[in-house]
């Protein structure tokens, strides 16, 4: 039943990515792509944990907290671009 | 409100217990060997990162952050739900609007809490707080802060404001003592 | 056990889907920022509390390290939010016609 379960999460989340690609494509202003982008990451994570949680292997965790890190930290720095024009001052 | 720690070698007794337990939820491992190690790091890190910090308030009674944090966890759950139907409903009825919250807290440390509880928390996404943080130096540091919030839906503004003034705010008082 | 995963996959599949879905949906930026900072951050800590009790049980004993993630991301989901909604009122990015106080927001 679990494997069923998590073959229908795969489909909820891959429907959430396209749905966040929309936005990404036709998103009017740039907030808009980066908001966005940032959802597509933390969907990412969940998809890679269900990858894991299929295979039965908890390998793939160290993976999801690397794009956790980095994905925090890339938006803030587009969005500091945005405000500044600058990363780093 | 509290700057000082009761003991020289542990500067910021909470971030030495979160850096512990995150030193063991990494590892997944309780070992003998481990905990040395992760009581070497909790110690270690906060004495030598110590000094490039600003002075923030200390948390001075931790039960009453607990029960605020169970108040808060909560929170997030039902507004999540209540989120949830407001998305999933039709888009017309919705009344969106910026409120300006006047803060009675002044420092930097509990209004970064207070701001990050309410971007979690009902219909509710914080953005800016007036007046600028950029601008501040210069003028009185003390001078009455604004926290402004958009709100997905909203009925009743003095209404939001209260419950966000006595639900988050005053516990946040109460917790840092200022 | 099956059935408290089960029941926690699929709250946090369909909250991620919420978020999304209010990603799509609403008319102006401010109102988008909503989905994916509440419902997106719920969904993700449903689903690693799945994962959590998915490894502690088929994998080889307790496995409390899925709380990292999701502590990780409460706490960084209202600060990329509000960093986004910060350019965005830098960048005078127009809300809806219905939107009240608007002249609230001070220009800098």
């Amino acid at each position: 039943m679990l494997d069923t379960i998590i073959l229908i999460v795969f489909a909820m989340i891959g429907l959430a990515l396209l749905l966040n690609l929309w936005r990404l494509v036709v998103g009017p202003s740039v907030p808009d792509r980066i908001l966005a982008l940032d959802t597509m990451y933390i969907n990412t994570i969940a998809l890679i944990i269900l990858y894991g949680m299929n295979m039965g292997t908890s390998l793939y965790f160290e993976a999801a907290l690397l794009i956790a890190l980095l994905g925090f930290v890339s938006t803030v720095a587009v969005c500091k671009y945005l405000l500044r024009g600058d990363i780093i001052e | 409100m509290r700057l000082e720690a009761k003991y020289k070698w542990l500067p910021t007794p909470f971030r030495s217990l979160l850096l512990f337990s995150v030193w063991l939820l990494l590892n997944n491992t309780v070992a003998l060997g481990h905990i040395i190690l992760g009581l070497v790091l909790a110690i270690v890190i906060p004495l030598i990162t110590h000094p490039f910090r600003t002075k923030q308030p200390l948390v001075v009674r931790p039960f009453r952050a607990l029960s605020h944090l169970m108040l808060v966890l909560y929170d997030i759950l039902t507004a999540n739900i209540e989120v949830a139907i407001k998305i999933l409903g039709p888009t017309k009825k919705l009344k969106p609007g910026f409120v300006k919250v006047p803060l009675d807290l002044n420092e930097a440390m509990p209004i970064t809490i207070l701001a990050s509880t309410v971007s979690l928390t009902p219909g509710t996404v914080s953005a800016e707080v007036y007046p600028w943080p950029e601008t501040v130096e210069g003028e009185d540091p003390n001078c009455q802060k604004y926290l402004l919030i958009h709100v997905l839906d909203l009925d009743d503004e003095q209404a939001l404001i209260n419950t966000i003034k006595s639900r988050y705010e005053a516990p946040l008082k109460e917790i840092f003592e200022c | 056990m099956d059935i408290v995963i089960s029941v926690l996959l699929l709250m946090g599949g369909v909250l991620v889907l919420v978020g999304s879905i209010g990603l799509v949906k609403m008319p102006d930026f401010f109102m988008r920022l909503h989905g994916p900072t509440k419902a997106t951050t719920l969904g993700m800590a449903c689903l690693l509390f799945a994962a959590m009790a998915h490894y502690s049980q088929y994998g080889d004993g307790l496995s409390l390290k899925e709380i990292l993630i999701s502590l990780f991301l409460l706490i960084t989901a209202p600060i990329s939010g509000y960093m986004l909604i910060k350019s965005a009122i830098h960048h005078r990015i127009d809300s809806t016609d219905k939107t009240t106080g608007k002249d609230k927001i001070e220009e800098d």
